[in-house]
């Protein structure tokens, strides 16, 4: 009977009893360090894990010839403190709304000058994403520029002071969308899937990952490195300080956002899903909304069950949709890692 | 020696093209010319204004042109506004697209003072028939060119030429065959009068 | 080689001989034309080597030249009016990341309300972007200016715009002598760029800069700014050896040494004004005409130099601050000496026309002291309209 380890995978276990070939590129000495150490993240940042894993991933793929777009955002202010770059890797930041035009340009130069086997990765925050930035991003998808567009979603402008985002989900509180009088939070029938608008560009590959099954991030960067023209990778990358999440909690409760439903993962190619991927062992939303403080005001005394009802109709639908409930499998004890 | 040319019309009668017609033709015979159109939004049907102003020394204000020397009228129908023969020259030339002769057109809105005089061309109809489509500027340059002592017929072929260079090869005929009959037949209504 | 064409599709030409690698623009009156004929030279090879990015707007335009220029690549677009404005946040990260971008600005106002024909508020009120902006006299010059536009952008890397009255040049079809690629290529030397994103030698553009280096890294842009001065004046000194051309430049005086009233003027009123003054000269009335054509950065200098002497210089503003008076009027006034009287006249916004006669009108009344000082006088204005708007709205308030 082998031993599942549920924190970071079977496949993954140790690195160093597997083949090599399907080690991690994270598990290499020869790995770029992207964004090194010595930037400001705050500790548990999920963005600076997730930015190390993609462009480490891409790097490889790309056999060293990448450059980087950045928008504003949490990322590019704790990893550029003038006069130090914790940056290895050709990096670009120019505005908070216009990285994936700068990206598009970017690719064009490569291109217009004969240098197109340097590769393009565009990232930006959730902000920078779907607000603010929606305009370039989807202009970049209908021109399909050959550029890798990379969000990390921790939900909301977490730079600024945790301010509600179209990526924050419903009952969500921010400094914005605060529960104070009859108000829920961020409020429901509002916000949108960038995964979603991504495909009805029907670019060529679109796909949705969490920093919680690093082997699955690190695959669909060197499947989507592996193409050309405009591809999207949307990561849910929990904010300890946003969210109100222990910091050396943000792997799990990236693992239990996909396992309740509400972060669905999947992939597609040209508007239509090509694979999900099953949620292993499911668990009612409030698991994992209960650790989270910006959802605590639902669990207090006068707290609101109708609202968490109405979120695991949301997950129930998300599930429905996407297909992510898993064939019943044999019972075969599941051991949980300690904390 | 100066010429100041002011065409008016309707959007879709070719007045620009017409405009820069002349400032080929005279490019053509080695003079200064430019070509201005007044502009707005794109939008058939409503008054357009180019100027052309041609000259042997260079040209180098580019404000419109208040007192012209010759003023064509592509659509008759303009003629009742009467901004149209404003600042023409005291002893100017008016060409109007029209059958009719200048003496019906005083009714329209054609009234001329001291020395002026005004040539109708049945423009719209030669086009017709020489390019399927009644596209009246080819031929009203066509009768600017025999009625001005400036230009000669070869150099607005010329123009003609390079303007429709993209254009079939028949189109390009019959535009040539056009201003050449729109010409002679100004030159010979001139003569009688 | 001379041809009569018109003043747009002689800037796509020039600038395609200048061999862009990047083209992102926006379509927007009066400067379409321009973009179209470059869509059709990269369509039909005629240039190659390049790029012709359909981008969604004009913050997409600049934002994609931006990241183009870091690449390396040597990068175009152009604009009027509310372009400039939606890229406006776009201008000082263009300038502030020294990219030597180039732009073709066919002024045109800013509204509202919507106006689509030519002054100069657009330009100007993006003169603190940090972008360098020469303006056009003639299309001639704007041809020329493109073309050096690219060698002052290059050297001094900072991103350089080229204004041109919108549909009064644009539009305007005249005899305009477009450089040839030899000629072009003689001129204008491949671009190297400073930095560039490069994976052999990586760097982080763009970093966050705080209080304890800004002032620094600021000082040392207006000091380029101001440096780059020379560098514009070089260039239109070298491109006149090689084009046998007078183009470009800081100032353009005519016929200003004894004047007693000089008009200062920008853009295509320059040629207009020649004609004025060279009327008014031959009936022995002394009177001559500046043209700015380097607005930003400004030649303190050479403008006072130009107006040493003068008694009185009747500046057009085709421009205005609202609420603070007018913008080049009083970077003139801040220039001349005491001794010159320079009186502010607004003429021609959105597209009204600036004849010779209301030129001619401004110069005769300077000179018989019946322009008003200390006031920015609206020659053009119909006061008929303004004092019927003045009573409605007096009835409107009276109860």
């Amino acid at each position: 009977m082998t031993t599942q380890l549920y924190q970071i995978g079977t496949y993954a276990a140790g690195n160093r009893l597997l083949d090599p070939d399907d080690r991690t590129e994270q598990s290499r000495d020869d790995r770029t360090n992207a964004i090194t150490s010595g930037h400001r993240a705050c500790r548990g940042c999920g963005e600076a894990l997730a930015a190390r894993v993609v462009l480490d991933s891409a790097m490889r793929a790309a056999g060293g010839r990448m450059v980087t777009v950045n928008a504003t955002g949490c990322l590019e202010v704790f990893s550029t403190p003038y006069p130090e770059s914790a940056w290895q890797v050709p990096w670009l930041h120019s505005l908070f709304g216009n990285a994936a035009a700068v990206a598009s340009g970017v690719a064009a130069s490569l291109r217009a000058t004969g240098r197109d086997d340097i590769r393009v990765v565009c990232q930006a925050g959730d902000g920078g994403t779907v607000d603010i930035g929606m305009g370039c991003l989807s202009g970049m998808f209908e021109r399909n520029d050959d550029v890798l567009f990379v969000c990390y979603d921790n939900q909301g402008y977490m730079n600024t002071g945790v301010q509600r985002s179209g990526a924050t989900p419903p009952a969500a509180s921010t400094a914005t969308t605060r529960p104070v009088g009859t108000s829920v939070g961020n409020a429901f029938g509002t916000g949108k899937s960038l995964p979603l608008i991504a495909m009805a560009h029907e670019i060529p590959y679109v796909a949705t990952a969490t920093v919680a099954d690093l082997h699955d991030l690190e695959a669909k960067v060197v499947k989507a490195m592996g193409m050309h023209g405009a591809r999207y990778l949307h990561v849910l990358v929990p904010c300890p300080l946003g969210w109100g999440t222990a910091s050396a909690e943000t792997i799990r409760q990236a693992r239990l956002a996909t396992q309740c439903g509400l972060f669905p993962v999947f992939e597609a190619e040209r508007g239509v899903v090509t694979a999900t991927t099953a949620i292993r062992h499911r668990i009612p939303v409030e698991d994992y909304l209960r650790p989270q403080k910006r959802f605590a005001h639902l669990f207090r005394s006068d707290g609101r069950a109708d609202v968490v009802a109405a979120l695991q109709d949301r997950a129930d639908r998300y599930i429905a949709r996407f297909g992510l409930a898993e064939p019943t499998e044999p019972s075969e004890p599941i051991e949980e890692e300690s904390s | 020696m100066s010429l100041d040319v002011r065409i008016h019309g309707r959007g879709g009668q070719g007045v620009v093209t017409a405009a820069e017609l002349l400032s080929l033709a005279a490019f053509d015979e080695g003079l200064n010319a430019q070509a201005l159109p007044s502009f707005g939004s794109e939008r058939t049907g409503a008054p357009v204004v180019a100027f052309c102003r041609i000259d042997t020394a260079p040209i180098r204000a580019h404000d419109p042109i208040s007192a012209p020397d010759v003023v064509v009228v592509q659509d008759p129908t303009l003629l009742r506004n009467g901004d149209v023969l404003l600042g023409l020259a005291e002893n100017g030339l008016v060409v109007v697209n029209s059958a009719k002769d200048p003496a019906d057109l005083a009714r329209a809105g054609l009234r001329l003072r001291g020395n002026q005089r005004a040539v109708c061309l049945p423009a719209s109809d030669l086009a017709r028939e020489r390019l399927g489509r009644p596209l009246p500027n080819t031929a009203l340059i066509g009768a600017v060119v025999a009625l001005t002592s400036v230009l000669g017929l070869p150099s607005l072929h010329a123009a003609i030429l390079e303007r429709f260079s993209m254009a079939d090869d028949d189109v390009l005929a019959a535009n040539l065959r056009l201003a050449t009959e729109a010409h002679d037949l100004t030159l010979e209504g001139d003569r009688r009068a | 080689m001379r041809r009569q064409i018109e003043g747009s599709k002689a800037v796509a030409e020039t600038v395609a001989r200048c061999r862009p690698a990047v083209v992102a623009a926006y379509p927007i009156s009066p400067q379409t034309h321009i973009v179209e004929r470059l869509s059709e030279l990269v369509a039909s090879a005629d240039l190659t080597g390049c790029e012709y990015l359909m981008v969604e707007s004009e913050f997409g335009a600049l934002s994609a030249c931006i990241g183009a220029s870091a690449a390396g690549g040597r990068t175009y677009t152009a604009t009027s009016s509310q372009g400039l404005l939606f890229m406006a946040e776009a201008l000082p990260n263009a300038s502030g990341l020294g990219l030597p971008i180039v732009m073709t600005l066919a002024n045109r106002a800013i509204g509202a309300p919507i106006n689509i024909w030519n002054d100069h508020s657009d330009a100007l009120s993006q003169r603190d972007a940090g972008w360098l902006q020469l303006f056009a006299s003639s299309n001639q010059e704007a041809v020329d200016l493109h073309v050096q536009a690219f060698a002052i952008a290059e050297r001094t890397s900072l991103p350089v715009m080229v204004c041109m009255d919108g549909f009064v040049l644009t539009h305007a079809m005249e005899a305009i002598d477009v450089p040839d690629q030899d000629e072009v290529d003689a001129f204008l030397p491949a671009f190297r760029p400073r930095q560039w994103l490069d994976p052999d030698s990586p760097v982080t553009i763009g970093a966050m800069v705080g209080p304890d280096a800004f002032t620094e890294v600021k000082y040392l842009m207006a000091r380029s700014q101001i440096e780059a001065l020379d560098t514009v004046a070089e260039v239109a000194a070298e491109f006149g050896s090689a084009f046998g051309r007078d183009s470009g430049g800081l100032v353009r005086p005519y016929r200003t040494d004894d004047a007693e009233v000089v008009l200062v003027v920008m853009g295509s009123t320059f040629g207009s004004a020649q004609d004025v003054v060279d009327e008014l000269r031959a009936d022995g009335v002394r009177v001559g005409v500046l043209a700015i054509t380097c607005y930003r950065p400004w030649p303190f200098d050479e403008v006072r130099e130009a107006l040493r002497g003068i008694p009185r210089a009747v500046v057009v503003n085709r421009a205005i601050s609202v609420g603070a008076g007018s913008v080049l009027g009083r970077d003139v006034r801040l220039s001349a000496e005491p001794g010159t009287d320079v009186l502010d006249v607004v003429l021609g916004l959105g597209g009204r026309p600036v004849t010779r006669a209301a030129l001619r009108g401004l110069l005769v009344d300077a000179l018989a002291g019946q322009l008003p000082l200390d006031e920015l006088y609206f020659a053009d204005l119909d006061h008929e309209v303004i004092a019927d708007q003045l009573d409605r709205d007096r009835e409107e308030v009276a109860p």
